[in-house]
This record gives C-alpha cells, sequence and structure tokens, in this order.
C-alpha cells in the first residue's frame, strides 16, 4: 500500500466536503423528488448530445460509446433546496471534463436538457475542472430510473436540482437562458454555501 | 420502491388556493402544447420536487409551476394557453 | 354555474372531541374548529402538525362531515410509515389539537342542487368524501337518485359498513365489492369494480348521471377509463386521485 500523506487532499476536493450548508439537515435515505413521471427510455433508443444554440450536434454518443468512454468513481455530498443532505454518496461517471474535450467553442454557458422536458441551466466552468459528471452507477449499482437512471448529470457544488435527472445533453450557449426552475423562482446559480435557494437570494 | 404516483389537481387546490380569489381547480385550462382542455382539478399534479407542477393529462407537458418560499411565490402558467373562469351569472 | 369557492385563508386551530375507530387502521377524529367557515359535501382540508421544535408536516384530508353537521369530521387510515396518519389514528387523544385549513377544492363537490342522478365510485379510503355526500343528501331530503359503488378489500377494510347500511333509502344505495375476501359469510359482490359492474349499478350514458370517482390514483383512472368506453361524457365525471397510500398530501401518510 501506498505511504498517505498526512493532510494531503487532492486537487478535486469539493468545497464545504464532510460539513452541512446553512439550511440544511442530514437524511440517511436518498429522497425521490419527482416533478413529472419517470422517463421509460430503451437504451438501444437512447444517446448523449452536446449541442450548439442552433441545435447543430458536436458531439454523440450512444449508450454503448458513452459506457466505453473513461470513467471516475467520486464520492460526494449531495444538498438539495429543500434543506436535505446527503454525505458520502458514491457515484460513477463521466467526467463533463471529458464529454467536452475537443470541443471548440466561445459559448460562456450551458443548458443541460433531459427526457420529459427538463432543463437547468448552468455557467459553463461549472461543467469543468473536474466539477461535474454525466453519472450512471450510484452505491456501486446501475443509477435507477426514480434517481435519473440511465443517466444524470452530477454538479455536486451547487443545490441538487442542477444535477438534472434523465439527461440526454448539453446545449453550449452564449447566453444565459434560465432552466425549468430558474425561471419560476429558484435561484439562476445556486450555491448551498451562501445559500443561494430563491431570487433575490 | 415504488414510482411515485401523480396526485391531480385537487391536491394543488390548497396551495393554489393561496394565490387566486377564485377557486381555480373548477378552471378548465386549456394545454399551450397540445391543446388539451381540461378542468385544473383533472391534471396530473407533482407535489414533493422543489416546487409544485401540473401537467398535461393528455401530454404531460407542465402547464402549471408553482414554487413557494416563506415569504414569497412563483407562478408560471406559461403551459396554459387559456384559462377558462366560470362566472356566477350576475345582472 | 355553481358559485366560486372563497380562497382558504388561515389555519384554525382543531381540537380532537372524540375518535371513533372505523377499522382496525382507520379513525374518525371528530373535531371542534372554532370559526370553520362550513364546506361543501366533497372538499377537503389540510392539516398541519407541528413539533415542540417547530418541525411541521402537513397533508391534506377529504371531510367526512356534511355541511351543518355537528362536528368537523375527518377519517383517516393509518399508513405503517406515513408521518402524519399514525400520529392521527394512534397518538391523538381528546382534548388535543392540530391545525387544519379548508375547505379546499371546487371541483369535486356535489350540492342538493343538482338534480342527480349521481354515482359514487369509492375505492378504500376513497369513500371518506362521498359518506359526506351521502350525509348531506340525506340530511337535506334530496331525492335525487344516489347510488354509492364502494370496493374494499375485505370485510374488515370497510369503513363506514353500517352506516351506509343505515343511509340506503328511497334515493340512496349503497353497493359494496370485496376484492379479496376469502371467508364464506361473505354473501355479497366479489371482485373488482369493471365496466359490467358500473354499467349495472349506474345509469345509461343519456340519462347523463353525474359521476364522481375517488381512490387510488390506479383505481381512479380505471374506473373513469371505463366509464368513458361506457359511453360517459368526460365532463360529467369527476375525480379525485389518493396517492398509493391514501391521502392525498404528498406520498408517504
Amino acid at each position: 500500500m501506498a505511504v498517505v500523506s498526512r493532510g494531503f487532499q487532492g486537487r478535486r476536493r469539493q468545497p464545504g466536503a464532510g460539513l452541512v450548508p446553512p439550511g440544511q439537515y442530514l437524511v440517511d435515505d436518498f429522497p425521490v423528488l419527482s416533478a413529472g413521471p419517470t422517463p421509460e427510455v430503451p437504451l438501444e433508443r437512447w444517446d448523449l448530445t452536446v449541442v450548439d444554440e442552433s441545435g447543430a450536434v458536436l458531439a454523440r454518443w450512444d449508450w454503448e460509446a458513452f459506457l466505453a468512454l473513461p470513467a471516475e468513481d467520486v464520492t460526494v455530498d449531495i444538498h438539495c433546496v429543500t434543506r436535505w443532505s446527503k454525505l458520502g454518496t458514491r457515484w460513477r461517471g463521466v467526467s463533463v471534463d471529458t464529454l467536452l474535450d475537443g470541443i471548440d467553442t466561445d459559448a460562456e454557458f450551458a443548458v443541460a436538457f433531459c427526457d420529459g422536458g427538463y432543463t437547468t441551466n448552468l455557467p459553463l466552468t461549472d461543467l469543468l475542472d473536474g466539477r461535474a459528471w454525466v453519472a450512471y452507477g450510484y452505491e456501486g449499482e446501475a443509477l435507477e430510473p426514480e434517481h435519473g437512471g440511465p443517466a444524470r448529470l452530477l454538479v455536486p457544488h451547487l443545490y441538487f436540482w442542477k444535477s438534472a435527472k434523465w439527461l440526454r445533453g448539453l446545449q453550449l450557449r452564449a447566453e444565459d437562458e434560465p432552466g425549468f426552475w430558474e425561471s419560476v423562482g429558484y435561484h439562476n446559480y445556486g450555491d448551498p454555501w451562501r445559500e443561494q435557494r430563491y431570487w433575490g437570494d | 420502491m415504488d414510482t411515485p404516483t401523480p396526485l391531480d389537481g385537487n391536491a394543488a387546490a390548497g396551495a393554489l388556493g393561496e394565490l387566486f380569489a377564485f377557486d381555480i381547480t373548477a378552471a378548465v385550462a386549456t394545454c399551450a402544447a397540445c391543446r388539451d382542455p381540461r378542468p385544473v382539478a383533472e391534471l396530473r399534479a407533482w407535489l414533493d420536487a422543489p416546487g409544485l407542477v401540473l401537467r398535461c393529462a393528455s401530454c404531460d407537458a407542465a402547464e402549471v409551476r408553482l414554487v413557494r418560499a416563506g415569504d414569497r411565490a412563483w407562478l408560471d402558467l406559461r403551459g396554459i394557453q387559456a384559462l377558462e373562469i366560470g362566472l356566477p351569472a350576475g345582472p | 354555474m355553481p358559485a366560486p369557492t372563497p380562497a382558504p385563508a388561515r389555519w384554525l386551530v382543531a381540537t380532537v372531541a372524540e375518535t371513533v375507530p372505523e377499522t382496525a387502521r382507520a379513525v374518525t377524529l371528530r373535531l371542534d374548529v372554532p370559526g370553520w367557515p362550513g364546506h361543501r359535501a366533497g372538499q377537503h382540508l389540510d392539516v398541519r402538525l407541528t413539533a415542540e421544535d417547530g418541525y411541521s408536516a402537513q397533508r391534506s384530508y377529504s371531510i367526512a362531515s356534511p355541511p351543518g353537521a355537528e362536528r368537523l369530521e375527518l377519517t383517516v387510515e393509518r399508513i405503517d410509515d406515513g408521518e402524519v396518519s399514525p400520529y392521527l389514528t394512534t397518538v391523538a387523544d381528546v382534548g388535543d389539537q392540530f391545525e387544519v385549513r379548508g375547505p379546499i377544492g371546487g371541483w369535486f363537490v356535489w350540492d342538493p342542487a343538482d338534480p342527480g342522478p349521481v354515482l359514487l365510485v369509492a375505492g378504500g379510503s376513497g369513500v371518506v368524501p362521498f359518506r359526506a355526500m351521502l350525509r348531506h343528501h340525506a340530511a337535506t331530503g334530496s331525492t335525487a337518485a344516489m347510488h354509492l359503488l364502494y370496493s374494499a378489500r375485505t370485510r374488515a377494510d370497510v369503513i363506514y359498513r353500517r352506516e351506509l347500511e343505515e343511509l340506503a333509502g328511497p334515493h340512496r344505495a349503497v353497493t359494496l365489492t370485496l376484492t379479496r375476501e376469502t371467508g364464506p359469510g361473505w354473501t355479497g359482490r366479489r371482485g373488482r369494480v369493471d365496466a359490467d359492474l358500473l354499467a349495472e349499478v349506474g345509469w345509461p350514458p343519456e340519462v347523463q348521471p353525474r359521476c364522481y370517482v375517488c381512490g387510488p390514483t390506479p383505481f381512479v383512472e380505471a374506473v373513469a377509463r371505463a366509464l368513458v368506453d361506457l359511453g360517459h361524457a368526460p365532463a360529467r365525471i369527476r375525480t379525485e386521485r389518493f396517492g398509493p397510500t391514501g391521502s392525498a398530501g404528498p406520498t408517504g401518510g
């Protein structure tokens, strides 16, 4: 076994890892919050795309190609705007850095789009530098449909509504476009450490 | 775990009743996506999301979105093309 | 045109005056609620419980009592891992208090001004708002034909069994069907509510009965579909879906 260097935590540490953000409480289970019916997409018809504002496809993976991408096992804390937090959740997924590698873009924003019509928006930088994944495994098993399977976005440094379930792609945009919840009261950015839950927070 | 099954607009009547001076659940909403007309009471209600969502019973498009903070609420009715509201017959 | 329902206002304090066990899992709470503005048969209300540390939980329950009853009544079915129903069914006792807000819902209501006939189709705890309608029908001496078709699992699961027998009369009928009863002593109907039973118990579409369907979501969807398939206009069918747990609040009772 390699020598462990005391105090070394590595580059990709989640801000505030192990701590509970203001206004949150810890849970042991994994609550399911649904804004609509669980989509059922056969894997043969599933794909993940990166598109630009006009809809032009910049990259595309079917399920086999997606699973063939280099993946990581990560352990992160997740914080839902409805105030529950779950520490130390384990996921397997492809880093968004990997997905966007080789795509040339001036876009500063992204919109994640999903089966069922859900969308959420983020600055593109919040998807990069090891801060976001497209996850397909949870706690050692395939991600269940009720938790967003086959694949969901995972952006643990923001409130969990940004970790869009049933992800089908990322649209890269020059301008920001508020998503499903951001356009009706939820904070455009959603940093749990600054308690950015609603507009004006 | 069972897939969450939706309730209907009756279950949203309390939350919506805080905002409207009339009973919206009896009003007929025409879906902006597919034009299906239906009383709001018959829309599919998803209540345990970060907000309340009422969806078209025919095409599942989101017709009503309601977010409630402590002292504010936001309401998005873009998914409704038009709302037909019954009024008492008057002079 | 029905009168608009006033928007529900504030939370009111409800004090438990009596608890009445209905079945092994269901309890009727009789409440005193000063300031209760009155309600229509079929409406529901919100119940809010608050713990000492300020944590609160809220659920919706159909009002089981008719307009004008001496006390406001709720019938709650206990969900084992629920948050609110175990309190209301096993802990709440005479003198205990919680908050209620209502009345809520202007869609799923019946008024005596409707000339009828009326078909009420209940699955499990979906019978609760229909008890309010039947009692209101009786109290107002309505002559509209009203027939309740009530599907429950076993004899022991039938809520208001004796009361429903007493409510039957020249203009009110009750038909029970049990889906899981295996005991030999039951001579009534068995089996689910299907198109044949609806056609037998209800009225043909030309009569244009009002149909109300209440219960768990899958039950309501199946019965509503069967009524439409029988030729009833969707506009004549009103539905209220309870979650799989039987309460109309967030999932989990």
